[in-house]
């Protein structure tokens, strides 16, 4: 059944095995901003925000309107990094967790850049960099933005309860993130065609800063291991975490110890535990390099019981604190597995279980 | 499959299983089966238990404390000279009003929080209840935001209570004529 064109691709090398993608121009990341809520703004990562909101609405007069502003300022943030203008960007890529993801739409209405809206629950910026650097090589696009966000207010009244109803969460549910972060992604030939961090990486600043590429990606399939508790997504996204690792490993013929950092986001506290110890059976055990961005976004006793969730809390994480440790040096080689939790409001009420998805990254500096 | 009816839909199982038999592998929905039986025992290796005593104490404290002060309004009525269910019935309206407060102040979902079904089982948590999703949906306009979506989480208790209620009356006149 493979077509000619099918073999084709195969020995262009490009593409490794039934999942993972090799990107030989290795996109860069020029740039990165990220925008969080109070409630982030006060968590471990703090310093590396951008911006940090005192006003959870910022502003507007509903939630998914401020979640909108909230993108938009990361995505023009991110820009103005990179030093690109808005209608010299090739594609903006975003994503988020709102209804016909509404807070992507509404943040690009009546801008000039061209943009791909998608969906994949919490993994959205791991789908988004992976096709912004497939754009970048092949060679149709030369300046791409891939962006996402949530807000917390919002995914409430939309996925659960009203926000000043009185429920008692329990302690395997996630707080999803008021966050939004935006990734821009260029050749590095091109030097990211303005400022940015390729013009930095270049010397022309004095501290030595390295560049993050993107170097591999792997597709994740949708998994669905029968976990039907929307308190619980950590665990249901375990299942397509596995999935994506063992592929990832075994079509780029990696381990684990290849990557100083294996990071996940956001399987949380619980769903870490199981991940670790499930991988460890398969024999792949990534428990020293393992973070995962639910964990990393807040502080145990700011009461968000597993960790965070939402597409903008992997988003805001990789964009500020990890992507900045990375021009540092401090992580070489991070694999990113963004995770995903693809079920909606009706399918949990008529008693579907949640689908789930996780796409795998490689970003190297 | 879908257009064969049962018949059909049953032979067509039948075939499946006895080719993945005499292939010698595993039915796949079978494995599939065995294979979310499986990762749930590891899951739930790492589920926390619920703080059961904690939980309970709060309960406990915060669903008494709401009806100790019920109570010290039924006795300020009752003082002030009103018959015991007027002084019910004004104590009653009194908590809701003081649920409706503080919710809107943003207080009672902190409550809540703390306090679970010592909080929800109370008039004061059916007072949230309503409140909460007027202040939720009034963003999407009176009749289709707040009107329509007012009962949105109390409507389940409204609707069983009359069933309920209808069911004890009909029990009540046949008993008793």
């Amino acid at each position: 059944m493979v077509t000619g064109n099918a073999i084709a691709i195969r020995q262009a090398s490009k593409r490794l095995g039934h999942q993972t993608m090799r990107f030989e121009t290795a996109p860069a990341v020029v740039a990165s901003a990220s925008v969080v809520g109070l409630r982030e703004g006060q968590g471990p990562l703090g310093r590396y925000f951008e911006t940090i909101l005192e006003d959870e609405r910022y502003g507007e007069r509903c939630w998914e309107q401020a979640e909108s502003r909230i993108l938009k300022e990361a995505v023009n943030t991110a820009l103005g990094l990179a030093g690109w203008k808005e209608d010299e960007l090739d594609a903006l890529i975003s994503g988020d967790l709102l209804n016909q993801i509404s807070a992507s739409n509404f943040a690009s209405r009546n801008t000039q850049m061209p943009f791909l809206g998608i969906f994949s629950a919490c993994a959205t910026i791991a789908e988004g960099l992976l096709l912004a650097a497939t754009l970048l090589e092949a060679g149709v696009a030369a300046r791409v933005i891939a962006a996402a966000s949530s807000h917390h207010e919002a995914a409430e009244r939309q996925f659960r309860y009203p926000n000043e109803f009185g429920a008692q969460r329990p302690m395997t549910a996630q707080w999803t993130a008021t966050a939004a972060g935006a990734i821009a992604l260029g050749l590095p030939a091109d030097g990211g065609g303005g400022a940015g961090w390729g013009a930095a990486a270049d010397g022309s600043t004095g501290e030595a800063q390295l560049l993050p590429r993107i170097t591999f990606a792997t597709v994740g399939k949708v998994v669905e291991m029968g976990q039907k508790d929307p308190y619980d997504m950590g665990t249901a996204e375990v299942p397509a975490a596995w999935d994506t690792l063992l592929a990832h490993f075994r079509e780029t013929g990696r381990d684990p110890a290849y990557y100083d950092l294996i990071l996940t986001g956001d399987l949380a506290r619980i769903g870490s535990e199981i991940f670790r110890e499930g991988m460890r059976r398969r024999g792949l055990d990534v428990s020293s390099r393992h973070m995962d961005c639910g964990v990393l976004l807040y502080r145990p006793e700011q009461d968000v019981h597993a960790g965070g969730s939402g597409a903008g809390c992997a988003a805001s994480v990789l964009a500020s604190y990890i992507l900045k440790e990375m021009r540092k040096g401090r992580f070489r080689r991070v694999l990113f597995v963004g995770t995903g939790s693809l079920h909606n409001p009706v399918s949990i009420q008529q008693g579907e279980p949640i689908p789930t998805i996780a796409h795998a990254v490689a970003i190297e500096a | 499959m879908e257009r064969g009816g049962r018949f059909h839909t049953k032979s067509a199982e039948l075939l499946a299983q006895v080719t993945w038999e005499v292939a010698g592998l595993p039915d796949p929905e079978e494995e599939r089966k065995r294979q979310a039986a499986e990762f749930a025992a590891l899951a739930a290796q790492y589920h926390p238990h619920p703080p059961l005593a904690r939980n309970l104490i709060f309960a406990f404290l915060v669903g008494g404390s709401i009806c100790a002060i019920g109570q010290l309004f039924i006795a300020l009525f009752q003082s002030l000279g009103m018959t015991d269910v007027q002084a019910s019935a004004r104590a009653s309206i009194t908590l809701l009003a003081l649920g409706s407060l503080l919710t809107g102040l943003g207080v009672y979902d902190e409550i809540g929080r703390v306090g679970g079904a010592g909080a929800a089982i109370p008039i004061t948590g059916f007072a949230n209840s309503i409140v909460s999703p007027a202040m939720e949906y009034r963003t999407e306009g009176l009749v289709f935001g707040f009107a329509a979506r007012l009962f949105s989480i109390a409507g389940p208790v409204v609707t069983f209570g009359i069933l309920a209620a209808m069911a004890s009356a009909l029990i009540r006149f046949l008993v008793t004529g």
